[in-house]
């Protein structure tokens, strides 16, 4: 397997891809979070949101520079690795990609000012305003990147002949079918994340040390974003499943180990398969899959047997996309729990096990973006561009592949363990408390610990 | 003029960019190291510092933006240097993500460590000569074509004297227009002991800067002559920019307007840099490459050179917005904001 240029050029994107993404998600999702804590601190006049939002970008810088560095990488993995790809894709995706890139050059121009303007204005609304086009541009650049893998899996715009392209239309192949699905749901899953992560950190520090007004504050807004975000996303799920029953059936057949077409097809979560592809041992919703698909209880879903069998992917996506749902829920509920508990009285919203809860949301919400992301490229499998490219024919030919693979490992490894290295000295080195008193010290310390 | 013509042109264009602002940030991050290990970085880093933590992002962004545009408009050149550039490739992106990530700990995190600040200098040189190697291959004879298939020679690449000339150029370029830059740097923010061991570090290396252009030009004429006819057809190019490195030295030398200086100094980069990539044309991969035949279709082309012209028309404000804040604000450069 070492040797083979294909597998290995296929681990090592997956290698990048799967590390960038956490620092991409974090990218895409925290400058919401601290843009919308500072305006609330200029509105309220309140620091304690003022100071969150210093905080968080402050720990935000680091997984920055993890982001850009991995994110250059991906960007020239992309011809390193998959030279015939881009030869023919980079005629037709080559808008969205330009385009990102403005779009991430925006956004460092306006990360810098940003990060070393704090202070620096009479009217703090200015130094707000600097924090949109940080937004604008993280969005943005989740947005055209996006476009570019709906392409793979919705390719149009051109027309091939042989391994030349006679013709292409840039707009539609910027606005294929699969665009609207994918966007919504990575844009969302990427804020839900954001917040969910910050919770976490929140309810971490509550659990170890003790509360504040500053956590609870905290944590009251990045809850209240998560529940939001949670639906959201959740819906945005919803608009995908549908786009794949009517786009990409074959890949929805094999998340859900839908193997014959039929009306009124039953939702199984989770379950084996024995060998003859029958599912055991599985909790089963009926008819659920067909009003995901079409919104109708008896509507007809394509199963996997109208497919050959050398064009439909691996089946053991199904459990990726089990465990994706089920985190997906699981955020949408321990933040509605939350939230109920803020809101009666008499109920602790700082209770112990509520509060492992919330920290284990952040975890819990990146691995869904992991699942998540596997999922959608595996289902793709075996094209690199549905219908047109095979993987195997569009890697490097290169007989190194196995080595850089190695080589990267290495860096992500050190990269990895340095960051939560950095950042945890960071923040352990300068408690908020401390920093309060340092920076507003007519607080009073009172109204701070009690 | 033929889109791909407006396309290589934008290209280079970015690519000199990416030469400039990457260069003061090599430089700036050897120098800075340097000055550590000689006991004189409460002189420097400081300066450096300011300079350096609100832009150092923007700098990487040059050079995805190059390279994605390239792939664009050029689809082929994806597939001959994505082909052979594996492993040189792999090593400048390893390279670019230590000094990137590296300078954030350094810079953001809570610790100073010598450690980092010496992968960030040493980074700083070793990045512009993996860069390089894309050049000396575009000039041809390194790469072998067989059937569908391409692959890098690269024991010629390592004993060719021409890719070492190349390599040679481009750290002590690296190095000139890093000191010329953070001279006047320095001049702005009004530190006299900066200012001198800058100014003597920007008279030193201008010496080696311009030895290495002449045995990069010598070397050249060796590796590909027609290359190399082109290039003497285009002599008042490089006439020029041997003019503008003469009044950009003259005036480092007199200690006075260290900004012009440095202008000079980037026009003199200007002229080679165009000089050398219009002689170059119409190949970008000698002789597999052309713009003509490598180029994306019309449409596209044009598609991308108008999100281009609106891409800029938000940039350059950004930009200009960017260096008023704090290239250009007196009291932000020397040190009181």
């Amino acid at each position: 397997m070492f040797e083979d240029s294909v597998m290995m050029s296929r681990a090592l994107t997956s290698l990048t891809l799967g590390f960038h993404i956490i620092f991409a998600t974090i990218g895409v999702g925290v400058p919401f979070m601290i843009s919308l804590a500072e305006l609330i601190g200029i509105k309220k006049q309140d620091p304690h949101y003022l100071l969150l939002a210093r905080r968080w970008a402050r720990g935000f810088v680091i997984t920055v520079a993890i982001g850009v560095v991995t994110g250059t990488a991906i960007g020239l993995q992309l011809s390193l690795l998959w030279p015939s790809f881009m030869q023919i894709a980079g005629n037709v995706i080559s808008l969205p990609l330009f385009l990102e890139t403005f779009a991430f050059f925006f956004e460092a121009i306006f990360l810098g000012a940003y990060l070393y303007t704090w202070d620096r204005f009479k009217n703090p609304y200015t130094h707000w305003l600097l924090s949109i086009p940080v937004v604008a541009g993280a969005t943005l650049s989740a947005v055209f990147i996006t476009v570019v893998n709906a392409f793979m899996n919705a390719p149009q715009g051109f027309t091939l002949e042989g391994r030349t392209i006679t013709a292409i239309d840039p707009i539609a192949a910027f606005f294929n079918p699969a665009t609207p699905a994918k966007v919504f749901h990575v844009v969302s899953s990427a804020w839900l994340t954001g917040a969910a992560i910050l919770a976490a950190i929140t309810a971490f520090t509550i659990l170890k040390k003790q509360s504040s007004p500053y956590h609870k504050k905290a944590l009251k807004l990045s809850m209240t974003a998560t529940l939001i975000f949670a639906l959201l996303t959740a819906v945005a799920g919803d608009v995908s499943a549908k786009y794949l029953a009517n786009n990409q059936p074959e890949k929805l057949a094999a998340y859900e180990w839908h193997f014959e077409t039929e009306a009124g097809a039953d939702l199984i979560f989770f379950g084996t398969l024995n060998e003859n592809n029958e599912v055991e041992n599985a909790i089963r919703f009926p008819k659920f899959l067909s009003f995901l698909s079409h919104g109708d209880f008896n509507s007809e879903v394509i199963g996997l047997e109208e497919f050959k069998k050398d064009v439909t992917p691996p089946l053991w996506i199904h459990y990726l996309f089990d465990g994706m749902v089920m985190i997906g829920m699981f955020a949408l509920g321990i933040s509605m729990l939350y939230l109920l508990f803020e809101r009666i009285r008499k109920w602790n919203e700082e209770n112990r096990l509520l509060l492992w809860l919330i920290f284990l949301n952040g975890p819990l919400a990146m691995l869904a973006i992991e699942l998540g992301w596997i999922l959608a490229e595996v289902g793709r499998q075996p094209w690199i561009l549905r219908g047109y490219m095979k993987v195997a024919e569009a890697a490097t030919t290169s007989p190194n592949v196995g080595w850089m693979f190695l080589l990267f490992l290495t860096l992500y490894l050190i990269l990895g363990v340095m960051g939560v290295g950095v950042l945890r000295k960071l923040f352990k080195d300068n408690p908020a408390e401390l920093e309060l008193e340092k920076r507003y010290p007519n607080i009073s310390k009172k109204d701070d610990f009690k | 003029m033929s889109y791909e013509m407006a396309g290589i042109i934008v290209l280079w264009l970015f690519l000199y960019g990416y030469l400039i602002v990457a260069s003061v940030d090599f430089g700036a991050g050897f120098f800075a190291y340097y000055a550590k290990q000689t006991k004189k970085d409460h002189i420097v880093n400081q300066l450096i510092s300011r300079y350096l933590s609100p832009v150092w992002e923007v700098t990487n962004v040059f050079f995805v933006f190059f390279f994605v545009g390239l792939v664009g408009f050029f689809p082929d050149t994806a597939f001959y240097y994505g082909q052979t550039l594996l492993i040189p490739g792999s090593i400048a992106i390893v390279l670019i993500a230590i000094r990137g990530s590296f300078y954030a700990f350094e810079n953001y995190g809570s610790k100073k460590s010598p450690v980092y600040m010496f992968l960030y200098g040493a980074t700083g040189l070793l990045i512009p000569a993996s860069l390089s190697t894309a050049l000396t291959i575009s000039e041809g004879g390194f790469i072998q074509v067989k059937e569908d298939n391409v692959s890098l020679m690269t024991s010629k690449l390592l004993t060719s004297p021409f890719s070492w000339s190349v390599v040679f150029l481009a750290i002590v370029s690296v190095l000139f227009i890093s000191a010329a830059f953070l001279t006047y740097y320095a001049d702005r923010a009004d530190d006299q002991p900066a200012l001198r061991l800058l100014r003597s570090y920007a008279l030193i290396w201008s010496f080696p800067t311009m030895i290495a252009s002449l045995t990069a030009f010598i070397a050249l004429s060796q590796h590909n002559m027609e290359h190399y006819q082109n290039l003497i057809d285009l002599w008042w190019m490089f006439g020029l920019s041997l003019a503008c490195f003469s009044v950009a030295i003259w005036l480092i030398y007199q200690e006075r307007h260290y900004g012009a200086a440095f202008i000079f100094v980037m026009f003199q980069f200007f002229f080679a840099f165009f000089g050398y990539g219009a002689g170059h044309l119409p190949y970008l991969l000698y002789p597999y490459v052309t713009i003509q035949e490598g180029a994306t279709h019309e449409t596209m082309g044009l598609a991308l050179v108008i999100s281009f012209i609106l891409g800029l028309c938000l940039l350059i404000p950004s930009l200009y917005l960017l260096m008023k804040m704090f290239l250009f604000d007196a009291d932000y450069v020397k040190g009181k904001k």
